[in-house]
């Protein structure tokens, strides 16, 4: 099987639509966190605080990531069933509408247009135009597969296939609504229930989003990177299994001690501890594969990446179970803590598997080695180091803030008044800025020594850590 | 192995294991009316309110701003009773947020005059000097749109009628206008004068935040009052 059938050019095309909304992203991410602690900052209706917040969380979750991840699948779908795609011109309209409906999606939350559920705030119309979209995505996953060459599917595979039909039930049943205009609407489920079907929805996103096609990357472009076949296959079929099955019951551990009937609490808890289990799978058929060749981290540059990635993605799903037992999402629901929980998830597991992807694809797509070594150390210790401190500082503060809110004098009253517990949180908010500047600054590393080795640049060809593979 | 060869059946079996956890945890809920209770002491909003609490999700005040008091003592020492499904039953869609920047609102309705939102909203940090929160005062230079109110409330099934949601409408801002407005003061200072004849986004987002907890006293009389006939009727049985 030749390479030179297969067709690189949407994933090329998304794997610099991913830099690009990262960017976008990033800089919104960070006026977003500078205005907690200076808020003249908001300078404009569209600047504001709550329009902007929502601008950097769909900017990253559907810009940056899912770019990343249609890039990649269109990769290791070609690879893994050595078959072209089975629609090209299909896919590359793919890209266009993609990078299109993002930029609306961006231009509607600065105006406004919001629905306020999380992670499905765009209005109507641009429900439809995503749904288009990922029917024509599916149609490409599934056609491709039907075509394919290599008869077994490997590991990789199940996680796309479970992400593409996965990801259609959510957005479909979440966003059901009544247009009142072309810019407004209604859900159709009130109250508790639309809380419920919501979280449903939020919990899954991360899930189908933020974690099955990553584990799919992790799964395809470790063994590729370290050439060394993944360890268990058998470990890899029972964690894929009950991962699949469980993600679907945890949504309410995010409607914990709410008015959400205490069962339906209970039943999400129980599933989010048992989700160790496959989270860990992965995580522990991960550091197996590596087969104690451990000095891989120093001489290959990219097994670090997916290596820490992993083990962020460890500790995240260890911290998540954690904080929706009801004696501790009592104290941390609502606070920096969750918000440090979500940024080691996004920076450390999310940003370090898609970035070290996205490198090892265009080396191999151009048939080249990576601009520099040095710089993708130094993206790599920068993103690493940014991320500690941000979610590190976030989860002090919010244990800091937990306990001022519960803080009682001898006579039950109240300690602090809510604005003393804010003016405490300035200086986290200030360190988490930095924090957020190194990150930033690795991923213009990041980008700029992409698309030097996409242009077919080398640094050296005498740079230290050259790929064995 | 056979599943693995097989990318219809793979895509089949998924779906019907997530549908699974879907359908026990919130499609089967949805059809238990115990999931989403109703009360009588439990009002829709007006169309004025409606469109303030549009305004709301516009603005994304619950990414800042949860709208759930939760039982635990510190919380209901803080903000006051916590809440019931009940309260939220005209609720589309639900604002109980995820993150709690500045305080929670549930129970803020009736806590201040309306005069201190007016003077909170365009200015934040000259009522609490450290407060993060944005200036929202361009929200009274701007009219509000009651072109759609009664598509709206249409939609939502709140059952007024086509002059009702008018009535509504200019009531509001009959009350809102008049010299003995307990908030004329400061409303018209925030507000350009082009503009004060007028019902502006800020008249509605501050009747939204006034209708914020306000029926749940009534909603704990009505329970005090129900448990206490409950009693005395248990007691002439014995
Ligand atoms: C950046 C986060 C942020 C955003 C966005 C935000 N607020 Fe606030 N809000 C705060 C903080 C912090 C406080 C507490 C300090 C103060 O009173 O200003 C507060 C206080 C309040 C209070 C007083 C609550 C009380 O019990 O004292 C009200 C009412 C309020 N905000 C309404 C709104 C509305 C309406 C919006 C949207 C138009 C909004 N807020 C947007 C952070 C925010
Ligand atoms: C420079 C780096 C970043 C900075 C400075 C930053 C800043 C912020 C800030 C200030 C918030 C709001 C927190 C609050 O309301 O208290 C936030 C929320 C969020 N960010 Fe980031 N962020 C960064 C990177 C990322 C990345 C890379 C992703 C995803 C790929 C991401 C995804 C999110 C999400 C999903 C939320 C919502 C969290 C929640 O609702 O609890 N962020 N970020
Ligand atoms: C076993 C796996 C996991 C469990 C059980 C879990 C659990 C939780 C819980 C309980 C919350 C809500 C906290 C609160 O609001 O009080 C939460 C929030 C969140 N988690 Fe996780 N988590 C897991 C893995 C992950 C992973 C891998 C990511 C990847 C980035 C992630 C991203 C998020 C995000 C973005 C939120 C914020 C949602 C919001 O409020 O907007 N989680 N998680």
């Amino acid at each position: 099987m030749k390479e030179s059938v297969h067709d690189y050019s949407v994933v090329r095309g998304f794997a610099y639509s991913a830099l690009f909304w990262l960017i976008i992203g990033l800089v919104v991410g960070l006026w977003l966190a500078a205005e907690m602690f200076y808020p003249r900052l908001n300078l404009t209706p569209w600047l504001s605080f709550g329009r902007l917040r929502v601008v950097h969380t769909n900017g990253l979750a559907f810009g940056f990531a899912l770019a990343g991840i249609f890039s990649c699948t269109y990769y290791m779908l070609q690879r893994l069933t050595r078959t072209p795609i089975a629609f090209p011109r299909l896919a590359r309209f793919h890209l266009y509408l993609f990078n299109a409906a993002i930029a609306l999606a961006a231009l509607s939350l600065f105006a406004g247009m919001n629905t306020s559920k999380e992670y499905a705030e765009l209005e109507w119309p641009l429900d439809v135009v995503v749904v288009i979209m990922w029917v024509v995505f599916a149609v490409n996953v599934f056609a491709t597969l039907a075509r394919r060459r290599e008869k077994q599917m490997y590991i990789s595979l199940w996680y796309i296939i479970a992400m593409t039909v996965t990801v259609a039930v959510l957005y479909i049943i979440n966003n059901l609504s009544v247009p009142v205009n072309l810019f407004k609407s209604y859900p159709i489920y009130a109250g508790v229930n639309d809380a419920n079907v919501q979280w449903w929805y939020g919990h899954n996103a991360v899930g189908f989003v933020f974690t099955v096609p990553i584990l799919a990357m992790f799964y395809y472009y470790l063994p590729k990177t370290v050439n060394l076949p993944i360890y268990s296959h058998r470990l890899s079929i029972i964690s894929f299994w009950s991962l699949v099955f469980a993600y679907l019951w945890t949504g309410a551990h995010h409607l914990m001690l709410t008015p959400v009937p205490e069962w339906i609490q209970t039943v999400a808890i129980a599933f989010s501890i048992f989700l160790i289990a496959p989270s860990w799978g992965s995580v522990v058929n991960g550091y197996y594969t590596m087969r104690g060749n451990w000095d891989l981290m120093r001489t290959n540059y990219l097994t670090k990446f997916f290596v820490v990635g992993i083990t962020f993605y460890g500790l995240q799903t260890i911290q998540g179970p954690t904080q929706g037992l009801r004696t501790l999402t009592a104290f941390f629901h609502y606070t920096d803590y969750i918000v440090g929980h979500v940024h080691m998830g996004t920076m450390g597991w999310v940003t370090m598997i898609i970035s070290a992807s996205l490198y090892y694809m265009v080396q191999e797509m151009n048939r080249t080695e990576v601009y520099s070594v040095r710089l993708a150390n130094l993206h790599f210790y920068l993103i690493l180091a940014g991320q500690l401190l941000y979610t590190v500082t976030m989860w002090i503060a919010g244990i800091q803030q937990g306990a001022m809110w519960k803080a009682t004098n001898p006579d039950g009253s109240l300690t602090y008044s809510f604005i003393e517990t804010v003016a405490s949180l300035y200086p986290y908010w200030k360190i988490r800025f930095v924090g957020g500047l190194v990150y930033f600054l690795g991923i213009v590393v990041f980008v700029y020594n992409f698309v030097m080795t996409g242009r077919g640049s080398k640094k050296s060809s005498l740079d230290p850590g050259m790929r064995t593979a | 192995m056979g599943i693995y060869s097989k990318p219809a059946l793979f895509a089949l079996l998924s779906v019907v294991l997530i549908l699974a956890g879907t359908f026990v945890t919130t499609i089967l809920p949805i059809y238990m009316p115990s999931t989403q209770p109703v009360s009588r002491y439990i009002k829709p909003y007006t169309a004025v309110e409606l469109e303030g609490r549009d305004i709301y999700i516009r603005e994304g005040c619950n990414n800042c701003h949860t709208q759930t008091v939760r039982p635990l003592r510190t919380e209901v020492a803080r903000y006051g009773e916590y809440s019931k499904p009940e309260e939220f039953a005209y609720d589309r869609p639900h604002l109980w947020g995820s993150r709690r920047t500045g305080p929670d609102l549930a129970r803020v309705g009736g806590k201040y005059p309306d005069a201190w939102h007016y003077q909170h909203l365009s200015d934040p940090a000259s009522v609490s000097p450290v407060s993060n929160m944005p200036a929202y005062g361009w929200l009274a230079g701007r009219r509000l749109d009651t072109g759609y109110t009664f598509r709206k409330v249409s939609v939502l099934g709140y059952g007024y009628s086509r002059q009702e949601v008018t009535e509504q409408i200019d009531s509001y801002r009959v009350r809102v206008t008049a010299p003995d407005y307990p908030a004329r003061d400061v409303r018209s200072r925030v507000t350009p004068p082009e503009f004060r004849n007028y019902l502006t986004e800020m008249d509605a987002l501050v009747a939204y935040l006034q209708k914020l907890g306000r029926d749940v006293k009534e909603l704990e009389q009505g329970r005090q009052v129900a448990l206490q006939e409950n009693e005395s009727g248990k007691s002439e049985v014995q």
